[in-house]
């Protein structure tokens, strides 16, 4: 399915949040000029179609105690990447998980995936555990730890310059 | 300290938010609650930023199209570097990372030619070269993240 303005339009009000009010829906109809049948009728054929994966409570994991974030990467044998990175991305501790090109000779890694722990330990047996299920695939991996967050605007503001 | 309820729509309702006219009343009818305790509840997980938001998740280029970039920044210019970058509209997320590639960027734009545009700016701007690393392909079925709360 192909989005159209009106899409986008709810798309973005909604960025922010639904609103906290009794009927959030006509809230945003209110704001947008449209009806909430219109509105909640066109949320629910972008989720049908995967253009929104699910609509729900966005958790902070850092504000709730997942204080250790690591970028885990791993350099997948060409063949097996499919396979093992979907068994990689049911992981219940893995957040987002993606393949991504290599870039020889100073980047070698082809698969990347969040991890997210309340503890050092907890993250480096959630590695672990990664590292048991590539097994011999494994030609390599390294773990990122972010030290600064300089920016996170999320999706709200590059959206508005994405749809220009 | 967080209640039950507080607990149950953190972990509940990350996803099949009802797409009602009264979704809060649904939900606290799921749950035997009144609809006032519910939107007060989700009130106070967003006031206290406990959640960034409830509302629609969208996967990485379904809208527009994206690319994480890596940088290899020399320490003492990470920051005048790293306010260049965050600088472009284009510009969501900019994390410093311990690596050797210790800057690291997603640029989101309208279709491709922008991106490459943005990119190109930013390896000129900076003088610095610029590991492009898109999305070819996404393993996660986001089925929410399994929250433990028990002693949050």
């Amino acid at each position: 399915m192909m989005v159209d303005e009106t899409d986008r339009k709810i798309i973005q009000a909604t960025q922010a949040g639904l609103p906290l009010t009794t009927q959030p829906y006509q809230t945003l109809a209110d704001q947008l000029a449209l009806t909430a049948e219109e509105i909640m009728q066109r949320l629910s054929a972008m989720k049908n179609s995967g253009i929104i994966r699910r609509i729900g409570a966005v958790p902070n994991h850092y504000k709730l105690g997942y204080r250790f974030n690591g970028m885990t990467v791993w350099n997948i044998v060409d063949e097996m990447i499919d396979e093992l990175g979907q068994k990689v991305g049911q992981l219940d501790f893995v957040s987002h998980c993606y393949q991504r090109p290599r870039k020889l000779p100073e980047w070698p890694y082809n698969l990347f995936a969040m991890v997210h722990g309340k503890s050092q330990d907890e993250v480096d047996l959630q590695i672990r555990k990664i590292s048991e299920l590539l097994s011999d695939n494994n030609l390599g991996c390294d773990v990122l730890y972010s030290t600064k967050i300089l920016k996170k605007t999320g999706f709200r503001s590059a959206m508005q310059h994405a749809t220009d | 300290m967080l209640t039950h309820l507080h607990k149950q729509l953190l972990n509940d309702y990350q996803h099949d938010f009802p797409l009602s006219a009264r979704p809060y009343q649904d939900i606290a009818d799921e749950l035997g609650v009144t609809e006032n305790e519910v939107l007060t509840a989700f009130t106070e997980l967003n006031t206290k930023q406990l959640i960034s938001r409830i509302g629609p998740v969208i996967p990485p280029n379904h809208i527009g199209v994206s690319a994480l970039v890596a940088m290899s920044v020399p320490e003492q210019q990470l920051q005048a570097i790293a306010d260049k970058i965050s600088a472009y509209p284009e510009v969501n997320h900019n994390y410093e990372r311990e690596h050797l590639f210790n800057l690291w960027f997603v640029v989101i734009a309208s279709d491709a030619e922008h991106l490459f545009d943005v990119i190109n700016e930013i390896e000129r701007e900076t003088s610095l070269k610029a590991l492009r690393l898109p999305m070819l392909d996404d393993f996660f079925i986001d089925l929410g993240f399994k929250l433990d709360l028990t002693n949050a």
